[in-house]
């Protein structure tokens, strides 16, 4: 294989190579592979170009934080743009391609934005595309979209499938290096339930850099501490899951790749664990920080850390002559393992002016040191190759160049504190390591008022392995405690401390670099963002952290600042002239890395993308041809066209059939709420603008239902069943919402009032027989007496008809005689069917909810949700009849007589016929002679309801006129969008007086 | 008369977990002082089981009472002569404050039947509700939600559970169970 595979590799099988494709060239790996490893294996350094001045960009981390190495992954149903090279596990067949780039990686045209970057500087584009106005949308956004984004948008259907699984446990701990397993291992052995997620494919962490544990290799331990917990049956461990979030009271979301790395292999591709956590412990490590020098965004100049991961973990050197700079110990163990495996390190560079025994022992190495200095800048043609060296504290006078093909940069450390920040976890500046740490003091609190999250290891601030066992240890304990369990005596893990010499922070290198290699210094890589643009930014008065991150986009990439973050408030601060934490941090957000659409969706795509209610005569509508409408979750028939009929020539026809034959309406998704007690009619009364205490058993009465506010908010048939029992009725949207608001004022204001409500809307399937022919239809089925003596307008009765037992009531919403049939669900469609064939003399044929509405229409009925919409009062609709006068109190009586609410000006309801007969468009506005301070033309009405009226052949509407009522006859003007003018004429809101049984 | 048709006519579904609809069974709801010694005679009088605490259920065979919320209990039984029962419960709770309904018809019943931790599994993709053997034993029932929708869970047995839905989303939950059951094995529960 390639020159660039050396030696060992923990985390690789050498006798599974595995094939691959970049950019459509054909590639090799070998199991256990990142895409990123392999790649750098190939040689490939170039994976892309940069978001704004289409930089060269080559792979710069081996975790998470990547900001460079992003491809499109796949093709067709299995496309997925933005994945990162670096936690991409490598498969066989895998086929990846860069992003930001035309028309080729190599050739870029966009790279003519590096040439005039002085140019593009934070705010670029706040400054220069606000005029001229139009240009934005027809030139700047087109060019900048073209230019500008990342992976492109997948235009296939996902092929694969995803799910999400809900569990309880008492500790999450987050992250399976060693402070992690330390923590599940303590809090699972005290028998607290225990979910343990690492986000990699691999236990143990940083293992490489870790000492013995308990005598024994790091190694060991984590193998035999992973085999103690999987043994535990209160334990649950998860490799290649990715913990996204902390929420309130310990709700958690974390990803889960099963197939990722297996596309091939059977069940879903991802699952979303949704957990609820009792105690949280994060023991999720730590970022190494990139250093600011000139060039720094080379291909070639990677963080120290995954130079090192490369080499141990997959066999890769990404160069053979690499130049490690550094502030603190850590970059010396890069330099060590590139000793090790026998490739070049001309010259450490350690910022530090004595570096103490580490330097020693690299010397001893026979490895080069030079202390106080840093890199002036690196330079190279597409990658890194050449590193000028300078002193630390100078401007950048170049004392030495130095050819490389590759950098190691280490900047230090900062705790991944994510999951303690999410809920509100504080944090503060811990100077001597240089970095923010969770503030104890200060922590996430759950819902019990106590700290529901605790960070470990080095997400805590402590890097060593010695704190990390210990810590993690700890918090096991902590959770185990908190959650109820008495965990026994014991010691946990032990490592020998490490001294080190402390870090000397270095923000800016040279730290007296001058504005022309500031204009060099990458911060964020994926946003583009230098040095010189936080500069900019501060010096244009965007002193908050959070502006200057707005401003000059610093940290709003796909990666969220995991690089960037840190170094730009550094850098603001000395811009300030203030310390790093008088200047803050922004705030972290879930989720801690991007979680794909799937997951998120779960099963919740297709069939079950939402909940679809059904009647009980749902599947013969569908068998009809049902043409559907969508009402809250149900669905109801709209129409039912036949063969060779439009949707609307099929409502025409059924409301002609039905105010001629007969119809039959599906109404069982009308509400139904049981409301029962000795305190029941009282209750009522205040429900409703009416009375309905005064309603005699078996009798029917229309109500109106306001806010306290005073506005109308539902309407419906109240029938009383006895003297304590009443049934109401709601619209079909309106069930679950007016059962809440009943039960809201029974349980906070009148809770001592003796009554009972239930919602049993479902539990009846509901018929409307409608038209002169309704009580023929009837009578053929059978049954009780349905004549008008013993059943007139507005009362019900129980019975049997057609050999169904049933409840009949005698309402009409359509101005015709029509009965409503009500029987047990399990009987619906069979009474529907049966309702068919015993009409089918009389001409009987199935209405839908148009035909309803525009019958309704047609007689001057208001509908919740067309004449109201949650500023109207029933005194706006006409309905005063509907008020009681006799009554002290309803919901709503008090704000109704409030100013605003009396003013004579309202717009009121009337009826408006064009004076052509044509159908006014829907939410049309009536326009005033006068015009506003804008220029707009006043209004002074607008439609609420408009149909064609086929009992009338013309249009028909109602609307909301100001002084409506008083000027019947008037001709109002609705202006179209489409330039034209329709005229109406003001009329009596009933268009259809004759009909009516 | 017909006979009372379920949602999905009995519809069934054989993964890693078996979903069957199950046939109508008469039901009452009934609102009152649960507390009231006539509300508790007339609920077990009918079914001839306990009443349960908060959170529990009672049955043999079908017969049930359900504890629905502190004022409220669900009655189960056989789907048999429905006005009988319903008067036989109305003259036991004469002269106590309460509702009673007959919503035989207002809910599906889903038997969900699967051997070891599948069963739980299947479940615990669709609600919030913790279902960990120690906090849903058998007997446990609860008032909870599968993905969209309002549900309840009783757990007959080890192995299997009913759940309760409203009639109108029966073929949703059908279709959520289905994908729930064709899921892989948690290693969780």
């Amino acid at each position: 294989m390639s020159a660039r595979r050396i030696d060992g590799g923990r985390l690789i099988d050498r006798t599974k190579p595995l094939r691959f494709t970049f950019n459509g060239r054909k590639m090799e790996g070998f199991q256990g592979d990142t895409l990123a490893s392999a790649l750098l294996a190939n040689g490939q350094m170039l994976v892309g170009r940069s978001f704004k001045y289409h930089r060269p960009r080559g792979i710069v981390t081996a975790g998470p934080e990547e900001p460079n190495a992003l491809v499109n992954l796949g093709k067709d149903k299995r496309f997925e743009p933005n994945a990162r090279a670096t936690t991409t596990e490598l498969f066989d067949g895998l086929e990846a391609r860069s992003q930001n780039h035309w028309p080729s990686l190599e050739r870029d045209i966009g790279v003519l934005n590096d040439r005039f970057a002085r140019f593009l500087p934070a705010g670029f584009y706040y400054k220069t595309f606000i005029h001229p106005r139009p240009f934005w949308k027809h030139v700047f956004e087109p060019f900048i979209r073209q230019s500008a984004g990342l992976g492109q948008a997948p235009r296939h259907r996902d092929g694969d499938t995803y799910e999400h699984v809900n569990v309880t446990v008492d500790v999450l701990v987050s992250g399976g290096g060693i402070s992690g397993l330390a923590a599940a291992l303590a809090a699972g052995k005290a028998g607290a339930r225990v979910l343990l997620v690492e986000q990699s494919a691999h236990w143990g962490g940083r293992l490489d850099d870790a000492p013995d544990i308990d005598g024994q290799p790091a190694e060991t331990w984590v193998a035999e501490t992973v085999a103690a917990l999987t043994n535990l049956e209160n334990v649950t461990v998860k490799l290649r899951t990715t913990h996204s979030g902390v929420y309130d009271h310990g709700y958690c979301l974390a990803v889960e790749r099963l197939t990722d790395h297996d596309p091939l292999g059977p069940g879903p591709r991802q699952r979303l664990w949704k957990v609820r956590a009792g105690r949280i412990v994060a023991a999720t490590g730590a970022i190494e920080r990139p250093l600011s020098f000139a060039g720094n965004d080379l291909p070639g100049v990677m963080l120290a850390a995954a130079v090192r991961d490369y080499l141990t973990g997959y066999g890769v050197a990404p160069g053979r002559r690499t130049v490690v700079v550094t502030n603190n110990d850590d970059g010396y163990r890069t330099a060590f393992a590139l000793k090790d495996q026998g490739l070049e390190v001309p010259l450490i560079l350690d910022a530090r002016s004595d570096p103490g025994p580490v330097a020693e022992a690299a010397r001893e190495l026979g490895l080069k040191v030079a202390p106080g200095k840093g890199l002036a800048g690196v330079s190279g043609k597409g990658r890194v190759e050449k590193a000028a060296v300078a002193a630390i504290d100078g401007s950048g006078a170049v004392l030495d160049e130095l050819a490389c093909d590759c950098i190691a940069m280490a900047g230090g450390w900062s705790p991944a504190v994510h999951l303690w920040s999410h809920a509100g976890g504080k944090l503060h500046w811990d100077e001597t390591d240089a970095m923010f740490v969770p503030d104890p003091d200060k922590p996430p609190l759950g819902a019990d008022g106590k700290a529901m999250v605790r960070c470990v290891g080095a997400a805590a601030g402590e890097l060593g392995a010695a704190e990390a066992l210990e810590t993690g240890w700890a918090a096991g304990l902590w959770a185990a405690t908190e959650t109820g369990h008495k965990p026994k005596r014991g010691a946990g893990p032990k490592a020998e401390p490490d001294e080190e010499t402390p870090i000397a922070p270095v923000w800016v290198m040279p730290r007296g670099a001058d504005p022309e290699k500031r204009a060099k210094m990458w911060l964020d890589y994926q946003n583009d963002v230098k040095v010189s643009d936080v500069e900019l930014a501060q010096r244009e008065g965007y002193e908050s952290v959070e502006h200057t991150k707005r401003y000059t986009t610093l940290g709003m990439a796909t990666d969220q600042g995991k690089l960037s973050n840190i170094n730009g408030l550094a850098v603001l601060a000395d811009a300030r002239g203030e310390p790093i934490p008088a200047v803050g941090t922004t705030t972290f957000r879930p989720p801690y890395t991007p979680l794909t659409m799937g997951a998120i969706a779960g099963e919740a795509r297709g069939d079950l993308f939402q909940p679809i209610r059904r009647t009980p005569m749902h599947e013969h509508h569908e068998r009809m041809g049902a043409h559907w409408e969508p009402v809250g979750h149900w669905r109801r028939p709209y129409a039912f066209p036949r063969s060779g009929e439009s949707v609307e020539e099929a409502v025409n026809r059924e409301i002609v059939n039905t105010r001629q034959n007969v119809g039959l309406l599906d109404a069982s998704t009308l509400g139904k709420i049981l409301v029962k007690g000795p305190d029941a009619a009282r209750f009522l009364d205040m429900l409703y603008t009416g009375m309905m205490s005064s309603l005699k058993p078996g009798r029917c009465r229309y109500g109106l239902m306001c806010s306290e506010n005073g506005f109308l908010i539902d309407d419906g048939v109240v029938a009383r069943i006895d003297e304590d029992t009443f049934l109401c009725h709601t619209t079909t949207g309106g069930a679950d919402r007016i059962h809440a608001h009943m039960e809201e004022w029974l349980q906070t204001e009148w809770w001592d009032w003796q009554v009972h409500t239930l919602n049993i809307t479902e539990a009846w399937a509901q018929i409307g027989v409608v038209g002169p022919k309704a009580r023929d239809l009837l009578e053929a089925l059978g049954g009780m007496d349905l004549s008008e003596e013993a059943l007139p307008f507005m009362s019900w009765a129980d019975g049997e008809i057609g050999g169904f037992k049933a409840r009949i009531y005698r309402i009409s919403f359509s101005g015709e005689l029509s009965y409503e049939i009500a029987v047990d669900a399990g009987h619906g469609a069979a009474l529907w069917e049966a309702c068919l064939d015993a009409g089918e003399s009389l001409g009987v044929m199935p209405y839908g909810t148009e035909a309803l509405h525009v019958m309704r229409a047609e007689k001057g009925f208001i509908m919740i949700g067309d004449e109201t919409d949650g500023t109207v009062i029933p005194q706006d609709l006409g309905l005063s009849w509907a008020i009681s006068k006799k009554k002290d109190d309803y919901l709503g009586k008090r704000a109704q007589d409030r100013l605003f609410m009396t003013d004579p000006n309202r717009w009121k309801l009337v009826g408006l016929e064009t004076l052509d007969g044509s159908v006014l468009p829907e939410g049309a506005y009536a326009v005033d002679d006068s015009k506003n301070a804008n220029g707009q033309r006043e209004t002074q009405g607008r439609v609420t309801s408009t149909y064609y009226s086929p009992s009338l052949k013309r249009g028909i509407a109602m609307g909301l006129v100001r002084h409506g009522p008083d000027r019947m006859g008037e001709v109002l003007t609705f202006p179209g969008v489409d330039g034209t003018e329709t005229k109406a004429r003001i009329v009596e809101p009933v268009f259809l007086k004759e009909a009516g049984a | 008369m017909s006979e009372p048709v379920s949602a999905l006519g009995g519809a069934v579904f054989d993964g890693a977990v078996k979903v069957t609809e199950l046939p109508p069974r008469a039901m009452f709801s009934l609102k009152g002082d649960l507390a009231s010694k006539k509300i508790v005679k007339a609920a077990t009088g009918l079914t001839g089981v306990d009443l349960p605490g908060p959170n529990s259920a009672n049955g043999a065979g079908e017969n049930g009472i359900l504890w629905m919320a502190p004022d409220e209990i669900l009655l189960m039984g056989p789907r048999t002569d429905q006005a009988t029962a319903a008067a036989r419960l109305e003259k036991a709770l004469a002269g106590t404050h309460h509702l009673l309904a007959d919503v035989s018809d207002a809910r599906s019943v889903f038997l969900v039947e699967g051997e070891g931790s599948a069963l739980r599994e299947a479940l615990a993709r669709l609600t919030p509700a913790d279902l960990h053997p120690e906090a849903f034993p058998v007997g446990a029932f609860r008032r909870t939600r599968l993905a969209q929708v309002p549900a309840a869970l009783w757990m007959r047995d080890g192995s299997a559970v009913e759940v309760l839905v409203f009639r109108s989303v029966a073929a949703y939950v059908f279709g959520l169970l289905g994908h729930a059951a064709a899921g892989g094995s948690l290693s969780h529960f």
